[in-house]
């Protein structure tokens, strides 16, 4: 595995307004009827999208290509679907900034190189509006000064230490640094008294 | 030091702080299913790894599984080829399977725990949020995405940050009529769908000491619903004497030792706690949702909020809700007619459960307009229910009485909802299109109103219903 950093992620942005969006808004489950996760960016928010109509903004062209989305509190509540930040990412964003996130998609979204920051419910509307004002707006959030930015504004922007310090070194990716210390793990496990017959 | 119950598990399993402060927590137990598994087993080969502990790696199929011809090939395609790639899989890599011809086939979190393979002190992973049900023996039981299902596979292992715990205890007295079922929806409507981010929550107290292995479940399931990844019980004798006998529990002498291990393992007096919530029994009634999230429900009695009365920023959810629903802030919830009653899920489809809704519909029958279904949650629920002849119950008041699986909780099978209809479901999610139909609407419940508003065809109150009756 090609260790990739992730130091700055920059681009324009995707408002999606709206508390607790949960899992099921961003990839309904009938598309989870699959082996794969391919193809699954061609569902993001499909039953949300059908409801809005054109006022959807991913239906809207202005925002095609946009690197960033900028969601609300709660964001990914609901089941554990690894699809949604995969759908997410296989649609091109590359960082999410939001009021909060639930802790299942936080750490989904980790492990696939996807950084969600917070930021305060006051910077995410207005994120949310610069990118609804001028769609071409272009956005910075940078992992290393912990802020996200325009040309104009600039917010504070949050991650626990663990993540940032993942995305910073490129070592976001578990699987390599727990397979480390084998000796380690059997000796944990050798110890638990139902893995060692209860004695 | 007195410790938590999370303390005690927590450090029993951790391998080692990570440089980035993270803990490796070794997991005892990892169970898998059809949906969140096979992209895991493909990232898995992709890197020419292995499955590190394969018989700590437990297998069902429910998601997918037909309710009720279960007959293979399936006839839809895609279920085939989900199972057939956990089998394959599973026959690879070593790892034990319950599937269809087993016997013990169900909801992963119903089968875990009847056969006795979740016990106290574990911890417990699975590619399914609701795997915080586990939680009821007093095991740290979480869900995972699918790049940690790899992980677990590849190491036993998963990289945490560690969790706050917030004690919530519930005394008093439930009064009749009122379930596990309704004190959960109590606690997430009080403490918010997100009130839980980043907290175990610890369930304590005389009504959660009094209850069933059962009605637990159902309380630990929904935790996830409150934001709680992790929520749990501490082990007593209601939890040994549940797992005593069981087939995968400790047998003869190393029963008694596992016992002492486990009792040892609840939170100590004293322990401290990072928050904790108090809630009194006595004053929770049967509760209903009415919106699009757990949170968003009101005692059967009440009437729904008006967005006009409502503070600026809760104003536009209750108004999208209440649009999406259908329906109007300050009508009553009773009365809210119905068109498909669902007796099913990881939350409500044990025995116990199915026992409740057959003793409500006993001798009645489904209202006309009603279209109404019972899956248990395991094929073990099943037979034991058909031994005590609830089937007949369900069959004769106009219930259909299905195969074992998820069913019409998330709708990924034949069972869904269609275009508007209404449900009035015993499952966990009230989400825009949770149950199938983008439209579809869920009103959730426990098994016992969900039978009672089949019969009456709308939401009715369980306690004068069931005294008329
Ligand atoms: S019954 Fe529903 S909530 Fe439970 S595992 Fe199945 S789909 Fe998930």
């Amino acid at each position: 595995m090609p260790i990739e950093k992730i130091l700055a992620v920059s681009g324009t942005a995707l408002p999606v307004r709206g508390t607790n969006i949960d899992t099921d808004r961003i990839i309904p489950a009938r598309f989870l009827r699959s082996v794969s996760f391919d193809g699954l960016e061609r569902h993001l928010f499909e039953d949300d999208r059908a409801q809005a109509g054109e006022s959807h903004p991913l239906s809207n062209p202005a925002y095609h290509g946009a690197t960033l989305l900028v969601v609300n509190a709660n964001f990914g509540c609901g089941s554990s679907r690894e699809h949604a930040p995969q759908a997410i990412r296989r649609r091109g964003i590359r960082a999410v900034v939001g009021e909060s996130f639930s802790e299942i998609f936080f750490g989904n979204s980790v492990a696939l190189g996807l950084p969600c920051v917070t930021v305060t419910p006051e910077a995410a509307t207005d994120l949310q509006s610069a990118a609804e004002g001028e769609p071409r707006t272009s956005f910075t959030l940078d992992l290393q000064t912990m802020t996200i930015s325009t040309a104009t504004v600039s917010f504070p922007a949050h991650l626990p230490a663990a993540a940032r310090e993942g995305f910073l070194d490129g070592s976001w990716d578990a699987t390599g640094l727990l397979l480390e210390r084998y000796t380690e793990v059997r000796h944990v496990a050798d110890r638990l008294p139902y893995l060692r017959g209860w004695r | 030091m007195p410790s938590t119950l999370l303390e005690k598990v927590w450090n029993a399993h951790a391998v080692r702080k990570l440089p980035n402060g993270q803990t490796q927590l070794f997991v005892g137990l990892h169970l898998i299913h059809e949906v969140t598994s096979p992209q895991a087993f493909d990232m898995l080969r992709g890197r020419g790894g292995q499955v590190m502990f394969p018989d700590r790696t437990i297998a069902t199929v429910d998601h997918i599984v037909p309710t009720k011809d279960q007959r293979r090939p399936f006839l839809d395609v895609m279920a085939e080829d989900m199972l057939s790639a956990l089998e394959r899989n599973c026959r690879e890599a070593g790892v034990r399977m319950f599937d269809l011809a087993s016997g013990s086939q169900g909801i992963v979190h119903v089968v875990g725990p009847e056969l006795g393979l979740t016990q106290p002190g574990m911890t417990i992973a699975c590619g399914d949020s609701h795997t915080s049900t586990h939680g009821a023996f007093g095991a740290v039981a979480f869900g995972i995405g699918t790049s940690q299902v790899r992980d677990v596979l590849a190491s036993q292992c998963l990289a945490l940050e560690p969790l706050k715990v917030r004690r919530i205890r519930v005394d008093g007295q439930l009064g009749s009529g009122v379930y596990a079922k309704d004190v959960i929806l109590e606690i997430i409507r009080r403490l918010g769908v997100n009130g839980g981010v980043g907290y175990a929550y610890e369930y304590a107290g005389d009504v959660i000491d009094n209850m069933s292995m059962d009605e637990r479940m159902t309380i630990c399931n929904m935790s996830i619903e409150g934001g709680a990844r992790v929520g749990y019980v501490n082990p007593d004798d209601t939890t040994v004497e549940y797992l005593r006998g069981r087939r995968f529990a400790p047998q003869g002498d190393e029963f008694e030792r596992a016992a002492v291990w486990w009792r040892s393992l609840a939170s100590d007096g004293g322990a401290s706690f990072q928050d904790e919530v108090s809630i009194d029994a006595g004053a929770i009634r049967p509760t209903v949702t009415w919106g699009i999230n757990p949170g968003q429900s009101v005692y059967v009695d009440e009437r729904l909020p008006k967005p006009s009365t409502l503070p600026r920023e809760e104003r536009e959810a209750v108004e999208e809700a209440l649009t999406f629903m259908g329906l109007a802030g300050g009508d009553p919830i009773a009365g809210t007619r119905i068109d498909v009653a669902f007796v099913g899920s990881c939350t409500n489809a044990r025995l116990s459960d199915l026992r409740e809704a057959a003793r409500v519909i006993q001798g009645q029958h489904v209202a006309p307009t009603v279209r109404a279904l019972v899956v248990p949650g395991s094929q073990a629920v099943r037979d034991a229910a058909e031994r005590e002849g609830l089937h007949r119950v369900f069959l004769s008041a106009g219930f259909e009485w299905r195969g074992a699986g998820c069913s019409m909780c998330l709708a990924m099978n034949q069972d869904r909802l269609e275009g508007r209809e209404v449900c009035a479901s015993s499952s966990n999610r009230n989400f825009k299109g949770r149950q199938g139909s983008p439209v579809g609407r869920t009103l959730l419940m426990s098994p016992a109103m969900v039978a009672a508003a089949a019969v009456a065809g709308e939401i009715v109150d369980v306690r004068t219903f069931s005294r008329a009756h």
